[in-house]
């Protein structure tokens, strides 16, 4: 049976209120915003987000008040610094009160191998000597190591180049926690720049990302990570994170930046129109060598 | 009127911090940039760690915004996950790390995290990223920042990234820290080292046009200074000239 939906049939049927959602696994690439910008527009609640870094998509939806908890390593805008809305969301309770639980990379990268593994924490030697382990109750001490909780999300939504509507997912390029995150996580919606056949996917069974028994969505949307980049197909849009820094510097400039982007937006094709393509798409192709699957 | 801005003179000095051989955990901005310079001119077999799940050993070809833009991973030696990449730091196999600091202080520990009560933070700066892994785990690292007494501070409110504890000897080995910590402060004014075995920042070179009592006079302690303290070395032309070929816009150096 096909998997493949609309991103609004898969926010509404697997992203409800009060989910931990594991996004932006990629880091800088690779980052879910379709997603996110579809999870805005459903004024979905009480979210909380699991992630290493996260390049302005955490910002978004902590802005436009999705968001109870923040579970990961890093929130800001990579190339311009700061997260405006984390920021007045910590400072001030602005939209609402948000919980931090700080992590490192490698930590939150840990948190999820240990709820993939079905253990309940694992031990490492980072972290020794930080004070994140005086404010996130998710790590401990002992015998001479960190102990890091497993963090287990509800969903994990990963933007990929290829998947078939099955859900077998092909992402190439570096993964980040991508794999730990969709192991660890009850179910994984994927969207995709390309719907292809099983011909290719299981051409190169290496390259799938996780179990198809995990996907419970697949979202035909090019674009879904821009600003992101995809290697292969889009480059970073440098000028869009800019943008993105300087109108949600202030609440009302964020508000203005949310209703032209998000909300009076109604799906991505139609985001995607407002994209100058040109100054992003990759042109310059380098397919690797195929690998040889033959048995006989 | 100097012919060269103050960012592309710490890029050059956060260059001259790679050796030849060393595998660099290269982490963000600046140091990107560091890394083509010193990959091109002393340190030719220098490899570069990205956490994102990368490993190079050639500049990337193309401008990078972030370590994950696309023209990072086209000729990489390995493009994997992020635990595979923690995984080689972990085993004391990274020899230099680079870290991004908000707010350091005299014993080189790093503030990226909150600023006042971390209940009720008057800043909420982004977090660790990789900088706490890079801090603990790597052999020796570096940080770059502007220089501001605000910013270099006597001690930091919140250790996120541990350099000397509290500056007593053998703190990091009591605390069970791997790697050896932190080697140097280079800021928009001048470089900062530490002792062999660490403890407590020194000036060893304030940049040229700056003054040994410019520097303290920004630094939130009273800083020590090196008894050969000296100028910082220019730019070199051909470090310029690496510089301006990866960061042609000037994005991270013209700002």
């Amino acid at each position: 049976m096909t998997k493949v939906m609309s991103m609004a049939q898969a926010v509404e049927r697997f992203v409800p209120d009060g989910a931990t959602v594991a996004m932006g696994t990629g880091l800088e690439a690779l980052i879910p915003f379709a997603a996110g910008h579809e999870m805005i527009r459903q004024r979905r609640r009480d979210l909380e987000l699991v992630g290493p870094i996260s390049d302005s998509l955490f910002d978004q939806l902590i802005g436009a008040g999705c968001v109870r908890r923040v579970t990961a390593a890093w929130v800001g805008n990579v190339s311009e610094g700061l997260g405006h809305c984390y920021r007045r969301a910590c400072e001030q309770r602005i939209p609402v009160p948000l919980e931090v639980r700080d992590h490192s990379n490698f930590s939150i990268s840990l948190a999820l191998w240990a709820a993939a593994w079905n253990v309940p924490s694992l031990p490492t030697r980072t972290l020794l000597g930080s004070d994140i382990l005086r404010t996130n109750p998710d790590l401990s001490t002992g015998d001479g190591l960190v102990h890091v909780k497993a963090v287990r999300p509800d969903v994990a939504i990963v933007h990929v180049q290829r998947a078939d509507e099955q859900g077998r997912a092909h992402a190439w390029g570096p993964l980040g926690i991508t794999e730990e995150a969709g192991l660890a996580a009850d179910r994984v919606v994927v969207s995709c720049e390309e719907l292809v056949g099983p011909d290719v996917t299981l051409s190169d069974p290496n390259r799938i990302l996780f179990p198809e028994t995990k996907v419970v969505a697949v979202v035909h949307e090019p674009g879904g990570a821009h600003p992101s980049p995809v290697q292969g197909y889009f480059k970073r849009d440098h000028a869009a994170y800019r943008d993105y820094a300087e109108q949600s510097r202030s609440v009302e400039g964020f508000e203005q930046w949310l209703r032209h982007q998000v909300l009076e937006v109604p799906d991505r094709a139609s985001y995607m129109k407002g994209v100058d393509l040109e100054a992003i798409r990759i042109t310059h192709h380098r397919p690797s060598v195929p690998a040889d699957f033959g048995h006989e | 009127m100097s012919s060269y801005t103050p960012q592309e003179l710490m890029v050059a000095v956060a260059s001259r911090e790679i050796r030849d051989g060393d595998l660099v955990f290269v982490g963000m901005r600046l140091p990107i940039l560091a890394y083509a310079v010193a990959r091109n001119a002393h340190a030719p077999t220098a490899r570069g760690l990205f956490e994102v799940g990368l490993m190079r050993d050639q500049p990337a070809s193309g401008f990078l915004g972030t370590m994950g833009d696309p023209p990072n991973v086209t000729g990489a030696l390995w493009a994997t996950r992020m635990s595979n990449a923690m995984a080689l730091m972990a085993q004391g196999n990274v020899d230099l790390g680079f870290i991004g600091g908000a707010e350091v202080d005299r014993f080189g520990n790093l503030n990226t995290s909150y600023v006042g009560d971390p209940r009720k933070p008057s800043v909420k700066l982004p977090g660790s990223g990789g900088g706490a892994d890079i801090a603990i785990l790597s052999r020796r690292w570096v940080t770059l920042m502007s220089h501001e007494r605000r910013r270099l501070v006597d001690r930091v409110s919140f250790v996120t990234s541990p350099g000397y504890g509290d500056g007593t000897a053998g703190w990091r080995k009591r605390n069970g820290l791997l790697g050896g910590g932190p080697v140097s402060i280079i800021t928009t004014l001048g470089v900062l080292r530490f002792p062999e075995g660490g403890g407590e920042a020194y000036l060893a070179s304030f940049h040229p046009g700056q003054t040994v009592d410019d520097v303290r006079g920004n630094t939130g302690w009273e800083l020590k200074v090196a008894d050969d303290v000296s100028e910082t070395s220019e730019p070199t032309k051909s470090e310029l000239e690496a510089i301006r070929h990866f960061d042609p816009d000037g994005f991270w150096t013209r700002g």
